[in-house]
């Protein structure tokens, strides 16, 4: 008889995964709040002895639900039972109006899903629409590592963001100013290139709308000496706090079994120890040419969540020093007739040129049929596009898969068993943008 | 083709990406065994497409017949970083599917936006209602013939809205 055998367990032994239910898996299944909200509603208006559970809602105007997110909760006292997250405040039928634009339109769209990376979700519609067109193999190599430049540039604004939320909604708010002002930085350097500080339509299918501007390489330095001394300051202000500590470890917890089940990616999965980040796994652009570190945790609690953003931002600054190190002289845009208009100066000489970028920006350019799926690494976990073409200048269908929508079906699980207060931080640590979630 | 569950299963290419196409009575089988034997742990994304106005030549495997709407399901194997796609043809007189929450409970919010989309119910979903929509909404939205920009504003409790 050997050790094993001795102390079999029986039914508590995990079992292989193969063959068995994911109710199984998922012990905590009955974390999920399977009612509607007229029955919510009429639950919470109904008189009801001390002893029963309670039933209520909480958002959708909010300061911790990162804009308008509504739960409704069933407490025992102050004890999180079930959820459910109820969204759709923000939909503006985004994928609809996607049909109704031409490509060159779309990263107009799309930028306005996930405000706290635009840039991110420009990438990953035109990286689509230019695999449709078969030309992702031509673009200029410049163009793509100005684009890494400014995906990971938004990396720190939206994580830096994401810290100034999270302190607040834990209680630090001088983080709240802090985090406001690094983030305006960055901005600041967006309006210059981009020429909007949010919703750029910078990144378009072809390239990006234009080269960067003199003195950008001063400005990206600027920024960069400084935030290294700015973490250092967070790290200082909230890392080694016991009350933040006290907050945030084995709050929200969830395993790396949970979190592949719900399909979390990003952070959230990073958080469990899976060290799962597109830009290292499936890269894109030229991420397989920068050297840099996955950031991973351990307890997949919401501090993780914490350090793991917050360390993916000195990881970011690494990326963008080899950039400025590597970035190539060329061109912005791919010289292809086709997709790119003429030139500025070709305008005012030439009718053909101008009737050439006429017909580019009322027409569009025409995409062969097909479909295509790409997904990038945004801020909060897999950003995907999926485009299907019927061969018009429209796509036929777009649909932008988005971490926040999929992430917000783990708040459930993780707050389960929590405080209400505890919620606020759980929300916080999965860092939801509701425009992605909504759409 | 490829092997599935058992059964061979038509393929096609599009940009170098792999999709597989399955009859909806087989799909929860299908993705099942797709994550325990082939290793396609996480389920990405779950959407459908309506093809009622699409003008170019469906480019279906012969064995397939086209229906109106078409539920795309995206896989992804983390072990060797490879994803597969699975199509489903809907037809309009009875747009259901089988629900993969009991494969991959992931599906749940992206199996309700499909439903409130589309109108495409899941069987055997836990709570398949609205999502983005509000409750009382009349109509789905991502459908071709749902006009754009002409729609009546509903509100709730408004008698004559316009």
């Amino acid at each position: 008889m050997t050790l094993a055998n001795e102390t079999f367990e029986g039914a508590q032994e995990l079992q292989p995964r193969k063959g068995m239910k994911a109710q199984e898996l998922l012990r905590e299944i009955g974390s999920v709040l399977r009612m509607s909200e007229a029955e919510a509603a009429d639950l919470s208006s109904r008189e009801r002895p001390e002893d029963e559970t309670m039933v209520i809602n909480m958002g959708p105007q909010h300061p911790s639900t990162h804009g308008v997110l509504r739960l409704m909760l069933e407490l025992d006292g102050e004890t999180v039972l079930r959820t459910k997250p109820i969204i759709g405040y923000l939909h503006t039928g985004m994928e609809k109006t996607g049909e109704d634009l031409t490509y060159l339109q779309g990263p107009t769209n799309v930028t306005r899903m996930d405000y706290a990376s635009p840039l991110h979700n420009e990438l990953v519609f035109s990286l689509a629409t230019e695999k449709l067109l078969g030309i992702d193999e031509d673009i200029p190599p410049r163009a793509q590592w100005i684009r890494m430049l400014m995906t990971e540039l938004n990396r720190i604004s939206s994580h830096v963001l994401f810290l100034a939320t999270n302190g607040m909604d834990i209680g630090a708010v001088g983080m709240m100013l802090y985090g406001w002002r690094e983030r305006e930085e960055t901005l600041r350097f967006f309006e210059k290139v981009t020429g909007l500080r949010m919703n750029h339509n910078y990144i378009r299918p072809g390239g990006v709308a234009a080269d960067l501007p003199d003195g950008w390489r001063d400005d990206v330095l600027r920024l960069l000496d400084a935030l290294p001394r700015r973490l250092h300051e967070f790290d200082l202000l909230m890392t080694g706090q016991p009350i933040w500590r006290e907050r945030l470890q084995g709050v929200g917890v969830i395993t790396p079994q949970e979190a592949i089940a719900l399909s979390a990616t990003g952070p959230l999965l990073r958080s469990t120890g899976v060290p799962w980040d597109l830009r290292r796994e499936i890269p894109y652009l030229y991420f397989d040419q920068v050297d840099f570190d996955v950031v991973i945790g351990t307890y997949g609690d919401s501090f993780d969540r914490y350090a793991i953003r917050l360390n993916e931002m000195r990881e970011s600054i690494r990326i963008v020093h080899q950039i400025i190190d590597k970035l190539p002289e060329g061109d912005y845009r791919i010289q292809d007739k086709k997709v790119t208009p003429p030139p500025r100066a070709r305008i005012d000489e030439s009718m053909e040129a101008l009737i050439h970028h006429f017909k580019i920006f009322t027409e569009g350019f025409k995409v062969p049929a097909g479909e295509v799926y790409v997904a990038v690494e945004s801020p909060r976990g897999e950003l995907g596009c999926y485009i299907v073409s019927d061969g018009s200048s429209r796509p036929y269908r777009m649909h932008i898969r988005g971490p926040s929508f999929v992430h917000l079906q783990a708040l459930p699980h993780m707050m389960r068993g929590g405080f209400l207060a505890d919620g606020v931080a759980v929300i916080s640590s999965v860092d939801p943008i509701m425009g992605e979630a909504d759409r | 083709m490829m092997e599935v569950a058992g059964a061979e299963y038509p393929t096609s290419e599009s940009r170098d990406q792999t999709t597989l196409h399955v009859p909806r009575e087989q799909l929860a089988d299908v993705v099942m065994d797709l994550r325990d034997e082939h290793g396609f742990n996480m389920c990405i994304d779950v959407t459908a497409v309506d093809y009622l106005a699409y003008e170019a030549p469906r480019r279906l495997p012969q064995e397939i017949d086209p229906e109106r709407f078409e539920v795309v399901i995206n896989l992804l194997r983390m072990r060797d970083r490879s994803r597969v796609r699975v199509r489903v043809q809907v037809p309009q007189s009875d747009p259901s599917v089988p629900s993969l929450f009991d494969v991959h409970p992931g599906t749940e919010a992206m199996e309700r936006e499909v439903y409130d989309m589309f109108g495409i119910t899941f069987d055997g979903h836990p709570d398949l209602s609205r999502i983005l929509m509000p409750e009382d909404w009349i109509g789905h939205p991502l459908r071709k013939d749902y006009p754009v920009g002409k729609i009546p504003v509903q509100f709730k409790g408004i008698e004559n809205a316009r």
